[in-house]
């Protein structure tokens, strides 16, 4: 019985963390889907989100819900800040030059960090506060409770967006062809703009539920979340954004059972071992699909 | 869309000189190079309101390119071009085909995984305008646009007898249906000049036949003009009222299609150049 309910807290707590991943993979994928593009600074902005809900709470005293809001607004003009400035003018260019300026502008982001912030630890301010649940002997905490239901909510809002609105549709469009939606009368580049504003927004969110998770921040924070939500999106099918979803979750989940039952130093191995695995078996990823180019 | 009513003019203005006033489509002198290649130069066509107009020549002759540059894909190294009175140079892709250009292509290009009734909608992109707020809060404004923008979309498949696919993906229909609709989806652009890039292409006799009554029956309801590459001459020679020969990049005919039939130096585009009289018994 007591196993039984640990299981249980694993998994809920599993599914808040995978929630987190999620959020940040739907980032990844959903960028690589339109501009066929890996955005690896991705990572990084969490880590900024995270920044400027700490400068405008600790040094600025805003209330909590100005400061989520101003981290969202500046985790989307530095997204789409970014894309405009070093991605945009890469349109053209191969794959490899975009994904080495991508990982430039990753460590650009740490470094500047670095310069401003310094390289101490900082506390994440406790701004969500929840008393924690019981339910018949299982005691939920009360902060995973709220990402989950508040990742939950957004992934979707955001499949509702992609499925119903014009800008949805426009964004699957240009996923399947660029060139034949802009003669649609679709402009690509502000579809692409667009993209990152979204991906920037959910980053700018996972940075304040991942900074509420482990409680302090540091320039380098963002890296290892980043790396992670990418292969999470890789692992349910990059380009998918159902795949990034169950992707991000079963991450997630498979990451808090390693910790809690076999090690906490082996549970990243594992993680990058279940990748290896399915890629061997799938290579498309889980939900990924098929390309058929043609030539 | 029985109401077929004649148009009042059949232009021709692919002579220029005939209606310049009416044109929907002027180029002058339009050219590009690719490095030290000249694909296309000295490009000058005017194109009237309702106009048939096919584009004609050997393969490699660079029609897909002045397809390219017509709708700023490709953007001309030298000349202008004029939709509805409006210069192109600059504009991005999107913006012409806001200014009224919209196209097919060679090899269909539809959006595969959505469906028909979503690919189609694309085409209203710039017609239907509801903020981001009111999509996502799903108010009634936004719920009125989508229902016109539903209806809008299945008068058009209705056109063309395709209503009942609505739901599928595009990517499953088969080939004839797929052709037209890549045309549907160009017209919810709701275009003043409509390209189209070899639309006869893997087509057999009969459905050919179709085609070409689909092709007037769209400029009949529609009002619009209708410039087309086609290798099928049977097509071109029936449809089109006026016609341009390319070759090498460079235009050596421009006609109604008698005229063009007759033509020495299309014949020898095509055929190669004849010994002695050859030429002179193709111009009777």
């Amino acid at each position: 019985m007591n196993f039984l309910m640990s299981l249980i807290t694993n998994l809920i707590s599993g599914l808040s963390l995978g929630s987190i991943y999620a959020l940040i993979a739907l980032g990844y994928t959903m960028v690589y889907g339109i501009a066929k593009m890996l955005n690896f600074a991705h990572g990084d902005i969490i880590m900024v989100g995270a920044f400027a809900v700490i400068v405008s709470v600790t040094s600025l005293g805003l209330p909590p819900v100005a400061a989520i809001l101003i981290s969202v607004v500046v985790c989307v003009v530095l997204g789409v800040a970014i894309e405009r400035i070093a991605y945009k003018p890469l349109r053209e260019a191969s794959p490899l030059a975009v994904l080495i300026t991508a990982i430039g502008v990753s460590y650009f982001l740490q470094s500047l960090a670095l310069i401003i912030f310094g390289s101490n630890q900082y506390s994440f301010p406790k701004i969500m506060t929840f008393s924690s649940i019981t339910l018949g002997g299982l005691t939920l905490n009360g902060e995973t409770l709220t990402t989950l239901i508040v990742t939950t909510i957004l992934m979707i809002a955001l499949s509702l967006f992609i499925g119903k609105t014009r800008i949805g549709k426009a964004m699957r469009a240009v996923s399947e062809d660029k060139g034949a939606a802009e003669l649609m009368g679709i402009s690509v580049n502000k579809t692409i703009a667009v993209t990152f504003a979204i991906g920037s927004a959910l980053a700018a969110v996972a940075g304040l539920f991942y900074g509420t998770t482990y409680g302090f921040i540091n320039p380098y924070t963002g890296a290892m979340p980043g790396i992670k939500a990418f292969v999470a999106a890789v692992f349910g099918g990059i380009g998918s954004i159902p795949g990034a979803m169950l992707g991000g979750i079963l991450l997630g989940v498979i990451e808090n059972l390693s910790k809690a039952y076999i090690s906490t130093e082996l549970s990243d191995a594992i993680v990058f071992a279940v990748l290896i695995i399915v890629l061997i078996v799938r290579p498309i990823g889980l939900l990924g699909k098929k390309t058929n180019e043609k030539v | 869309m029985n109401q077929v009513k004649m148009v009042p003019y059949p232009s021709h203005s692919i002579i220029p000189e005939r209606d310049e006033g009416h044109a929907v489509l002027q180029a002058r002198e339009l050219g590009i190079d690719f490095g030290g290649l000249t694909a296309v130069d000295d490009f000058t066509l005017t194109i009237g309101r309702t106009e048939i107009a096919g584009l004609i020549g050997p393969n490699g002759a660079g029609k897909t390119t002045v397809f390219n540059l017509l709708t700023n894909v490709y953007q001309p190294t030298r000349g202008s071009i004029l939709i509805d009175g409006k210069n192109t140079v600059g504009k991005s892709t999107y913006q012409v085909n806001k200014l009224g250009v919209a196209r097919t292509f060679q090899n269909i290009r539809l959006f595969a995984n959505m469906s028909v009734l979503d690919n189609v909608k694309t085409g209203l992109h710039n017609g239907i305008q509801t903020s981001l707020l009111s999509s996502v809060l799903h108010t009634p404004g936004f719920k009125k646009a989508e229902k016109e923008a539903n209806e809008r979309v299945m008068e058009l498949l209705d056109v063309f007898h395709m209503g009942y696919m609505a739901n599928y993906p595009a990517g499953s229909l088969p080939y004839g249906a797929q052709r037209r609709l890549e045309i549907v989806r160009a017209l919810a652009t709701q275009p003043k000049i409509l390209l189209l890039d070899e639309p006869a292409a893997g087509m057999n006799p009969s459905e050919t036949a179709e085609l070409m009554e689909t092709i007037h029956q769209i400029r009949d309801t529609f009002q619009i003009a209708i410039m087309l590459i086609e290798h099928d001459m049977n097509l071109v020679m029936g449809i089109c009222e006026g016609i341009c020969v390319l070759n090498y990049g460079k235009i050596i005919a421009k006609g109604t299609p008698d005229e063009i039939k007759n033509n020495p130096l299309v014949i020898e585009a095509y055929l190669g150049k004849g010994k002695g009289g050859n030429t002179n018994a193709a111009s009777e």
